[in-house]
């Protein structure tokens, strides 16, 4: 019901925010998918040594997750504190 | 290292963990909350997820299965980065519903059913006993390391008492500091800071043993990437199934763990908090895996062939001759274990009390929501539970010997509460998921869990028989427990996983399609789907007007404390616009009343004590489409209108009030003329009619003499009266000089007995005082107080009408204001007597007439408004009780 009510375009600053929130909706999607790349190469009983490698870039994702979501949190904070009403 | 400096030092943190939780709950208790419920020590707090398992065990994980140990921290990463999708709901419905555990949060959405909450408080209990013992463990073990380890040649200490100690230890401090109040939503201040501090303990310690490994032992980054090259572990092997799956059971476990949702939602949910540890408990989790594998590679290559690598974190500084770093690592590891068990224990006796406790208790006792004193049985159930959840513990420790490697427990335990994940999720998006479904999935799934993974963990023959791992329960291939349905060959861990969670999954989707919701259960599934778009909204279940308010008021002292529930009632009162403590009993307030007691008491127990009340559990689903269509007509008349009807209703309730006062006054004024001309009357008749016999003369002198003295008094009582009458003249006009001074309410309580014994001596009271809280000095008017304690004194004697009267006396001090209450075992006032008493010549019976012409309370209430302060009636204290509160200092300026 709400919905129908809303406008169909959105003011600049309104639409960064709801985009700002798609953001935050997407990151996990693509932090699962960079945590599940090393199915891909498969790292098995081989010869060639990765544990060093794999963690590398393991803990490079993990640090990046880290310092998106740091980037994004303020933003987000700041929209649910308040102005749910300028949107509409 | 000596063992006992290791126990001295054990003990000495102890100690300072005690005093942390002790100054934060004197903090609290002040009102001065700041920083104790800032966002970072929420994220510190959320660090209880890092247990002993992950302190010790990670790097035992890590040396026997590479990088697999990340996914354990991996999963809670995805899940926090990516909070705006699940948690910010969980947080929003957990603060409007006042959650105060999951297995309350399940039974509220389903219709608040205390099934689905026996249902997942018997799951969590079940998961967290290895867990527990698993804590017990390591203790246990890393005390043994530094015990074996020294030259003095001490023996091994006996395991069992070490357990037993820590155990005992541990259930003292839950049950000081986690079960000392009941209201407040389930927070506990002291507990969260101790968390805080044990978090930051464990973090130095881990980067303090990293960093001598990595700088200290292998020489530097480069040195040590070499190293894992050349170690054992250099070729890890990851098995996709495994990868992904613990990914996930990870990731639900930190949503579904009682400890984590605990801290992450009960203690203090809040979306600006959520928001920073969105990214900074990724980073905890980040920098406490950081330096897991060069200790693992590190220690693999120093220590002897066959050492446990699960006490790598002590044994390698101790190896390489570091005491002291050997001792910082060791308080690590008991802060990772004795956290962990003390919010778990918590969430698990909160669990325990309100859902199995409670509910049974009321069974057996209905009435006594009414009068017994529920505080007590809930904290005495929960002390109870701490003690058994710990005890549990410890048995399954002594049980299991203590053999298994560590990180098996903890993940058979990761998966026993993912199995909550499906209802959950299924609750918070799905407005069709039922409570049946629900029932169905959970059992489901536990049934599964329990069969293919928590049995068979004990070992072939020890749960289950031999024959039945081989060929399934009699003879059943296709039922054995680590190949169900013929998929045999499957890591056994990830097929419980995938097992437990498809049927549990698909139960709850199937049952919940074909079966139809109960009322409560539909409204509940909108309050918890739809929590965004109606915030505190939604259509209310209970009608109108049916509940007694003193009747509420009564109950919600039993649970929340006399004080928090006059609070409470009054300052609803007040947003409704009426004076006093008793607010109406609107649908509104009603369910705000039982989301209040919801925090106490959970969800499904606080409906029962309701409905005791208002008389009827449940709305039909006609009644519900009446509210559905009346709202959806009140949404199209405008806000404005809607604001303006409201504050007409409230004008006009008001008004109505007035007018009902001004009505009884102006019958009251016409009965006071008529009193007051028949009080000055009588004594007026008396006097003229001694004074003409006096003047007729010709009379003995006693007779005379007699005469006289009847003239004298009757004299008298006009002059009282009139006094009386001048004195509140005196002061509703405020133009009475107030005598300010220091005096001591004790000695005003004295005073004020002794003058008041005059009042119909006869009668034999029992006065209950408490002479310490009543040695207090304010600055006041002494004379003017005595006279109002006098008042209520003698009204107390004159009115009281029990057979062994009583009068109490309580003497509060709360932010710069005293309060003295004077509260009677009689009768009590009627309601509907309640607003006039102060009112001038009200006296409510001609029972006893005692002298006065019902000026006493309207004089008291004029005195106390010169003295700044007010007098106002209690209700619901068993009989008549009065409170007088009065600021502790009184400026001269003040009348």
């Amino acid at each position: 019901m709400k919905r129908a009510r809303s406008p169909l375009f959105l003011k600049r600053g309104s639409y960064r925010k709801r985009r700002l929130r798609d953001g935050a909706r997407m990151l996990p999607v693509f932090g699962l998918f960079l945590l599940l790349l090393p199915i891909l190469w498969a790292p098995a009983e081989t010869e060639a040594t990765d544990t060093a490698r794999d963690g590398l870039y393991l803990f490079a994702v993990w640090f990046g997750l880290v310092v998106v979501a740091a980037l994004l949190a303020p933003g987000l904070a700041e929209e649910t504190s308040g102005d749910e009403g300028e949107e509409r | 290292m000596p063992f006992n400096l290791l126990v001295l030092s054990c003990l000495a943190y102890v100690a300072v963990l005690f005093s942390v939780a002790f100054l934060a709950e004197r903090r609290a208790a002040m009102g001065r909350i700041g920083w104790l419920r800032s966002p970072m020590i929420y994220t510190l707090s959320l660090s209880i997820y890092c247990t002993a398992w992950t302190f010790y065990g990670a790097v035992g994980y890590a040396a026997r299965s590479g990088l697999e140990f990340v996914t354990i921290y991996l999963g809670p990463t995805l899940v926090f980065v990516g909070w705006w999708l699940l948690l910010r709901k969980l947080v929003a419905i957990g603060r409007q519903q006042r959650v105060t555990s999951i297995a309350d949060l399940i039974s509220s959405r389903f219709g608040k059913s205390n099934f689905l909450g026996v249902v997942v408080t018997l799951l969590a209990v079940v998961a967290a006993t290895p867990y527990i013992a698993l804590q017990l463990q390591s203790v246990t073990l890393s005390f043994g390391v530094f015990a074996s380890g020294t030259p003095e040649g001490w023996a091994l200490p006996d395991r069992d008492s070490t357990a037993i100690w820590v155990a005992g230890g541990l259930a003292l401090f839950t049950i000081l500091f986690g079960t000392r109040n009941l209201d407040a939503k389930e927070q506990h201040h002291g507990v969260v800071l101790a968390i805080a501090v044990e978090a930051v303990v464990k973090l130095v310690a881990l980067l303090a043993v990293g960093v001598f490994v990595v700088w200290g032992l292998a020489g530097g980054p480069v040195e040590l990437f070499q190293r894992i090259e050349a170690s054992p572990i250099a070729d890890w092997e990851l098995q996709p199934g495994r990868w992904a799956g613990l990914l996930f059971v990870s990731g639900a476990a930190v949503i579904c763990l009682p400890r984590m949702f605990q801290v992450m939602i009960v203690e203090d949910g809040e979306e600006r908090h959520m928001a920073r540890a969105s990214w900074a408990f990724p980073l905890y989790l980040l920098l406490m895996s950081l330096f897991i594998v060069p200790i693992a590679v590190i220690g693999l290559e120093r220590m002897p062939e066959g050492a446990n690598p699960d006490m790598f974190m002590l044994t390698l500084p101790l190896a390489e001759g570091q005491g002291a770093l050997a001792m910082l690592a060791f308080l690590g590891g008991f802060s990772s274990a004795t956290s962990m068990v003390i919010v778990e224990s918590i969430a698990l006796a909160t669990m325990v009390s309100n859902h199995v406790v409670m509910p049974i208790w009321l069974k057996l006792r209905p009435k006594a929501a009414m009068s017994g004193d529920v505080r007590r049985i809930v904290i005495l159930s929960r002390r109870l539970a701490i003690v058994a959840v710990l005890t549990l513990g410890y048995l399954y420790y002594r049980l299991s010997g203590g053999s298994a490697a560590l990180a098996a427990i903890g993940l058979i335990a990761f998966v026993g509460v993912a199995q909550v994940l499906p209802v959950l999720v299924g609750g918070l998006y799905w407005r069709g998921a039922t409570k049946t479904g629900a029932a169905a999935g959970l059992v489901t799934g536990f049934a599964v869990w329990i069969y293919t993974l928590y049995l068979p963990s004990f070992g072939p023959g020890a749960a289950l028989s031999v024959a039945v791992f081989e060929q399934g329960p009699g003879g059943i291939g296709w039922l054995r427990p680590q190949a169900l349905f013929g998929v045999a060959g499957a890591d056994p861990l990830l097929h419980s996983l995938v097992w437990s969670l498809a049927l549990n999954t698909a139960a709850f989707c199937i049952v919940s399609l074909f079966t139809f919701p109960g009322p409560v259960e539909r409204m509940q599934g909108v309050a918890f789907v739809n929590v965004f778009d109606a915030e505190g909204g939604g259509p209310q279940g209970w009608a109108r007007g049916r509940a007694e308010p003193e009747a509420l008021l009564v109950m919600t002292q039993r649970i929340l404390g006399n004080e928090a529930a006059l609070a409470l009632f009054a300052t609803e009162a007040r947003t409704q616009g009426k004076d006093g403590y008793l607010p109406d009993a609107t649908p509104d307030f009603v369910a705000g009343l039982e989301r209040r007691l919801a925090g106490s008491v959970g969800a499904a127990t606080a409906h029962a004590m309701i409905s005791q009340i208002v008389g009827r559990a449940t709305v039909s689903v006609e009644d519900l489409m009446a509210v559905a269509n009346e709202t959806a007509q009140i949404m199209e008349y405008s806000a404005q209108l809607e604001t303006q009807r409201e504050e007409l209703t409230r004008t006009a309730r008001q008004l109505r009030e007035a007018n009902e006062k001004l009505t009884q006054l102006s019958v009251q004024k016409d009965a006071f003329l008529s009193q007051i001309s028949h009080e000055l009357r009588t004594p007026m008749t008396s006097i003229r009619a001694f004074s003409e016999i006096l003047t007729e003369g010709d009379l003995p002198p006693e007779m005379v003499a007699n005469y006289g003295r009847i003239i004298h008094e009757e004299a008298i009582r006009l002059t009282r009266l009139l006094d009386d009458l001048l004195d509140l003249s005196v002061l509703e006009n405020g133009s009475v000089q107030l005598n300010l001074g220091l005096a001591n309410i004790q000695q005003l309580i004295d005073r004020a007995l002794a003058s008041a014994s005059h009042t119909r001596p006869e009668r034999v009271f029992v006065i209950h005082r408490d002479l310490p809280s009543e040695n207090l000095f304010v600055r006041t008017d002494a004379d003017r107080l005595v006279q109002v304690f006098i008042n209520l004194i003698s009204n107390a004697r004159k009115y009281c009408d029990a057979a062994a009267p009583e009068l109490k006396i309580t003497v509060r001090q709360k932010s710069g204001r005293v309060s003295v209450d004077f509260a009677d075992n009689g009768s009590g006032i009627p309601k509907q007597s309640q607003a006039i008493i102060f009112e001038k010549f009200a006296r409510l019976t001609d029972q006893t007439r005692a002298g006065g012409a019902g000026l006493g309370l309207a004089i008291c209430r004029e005195v106390m408004a010169n003295l700044g302060g007010t007098i106002t009636y209690l209700p619901g204290q068993g009989g008549a009780a009065f409170r007088v509160m009065l600021p502790l200092r009184l400026e001269q300026k003040a009348a």
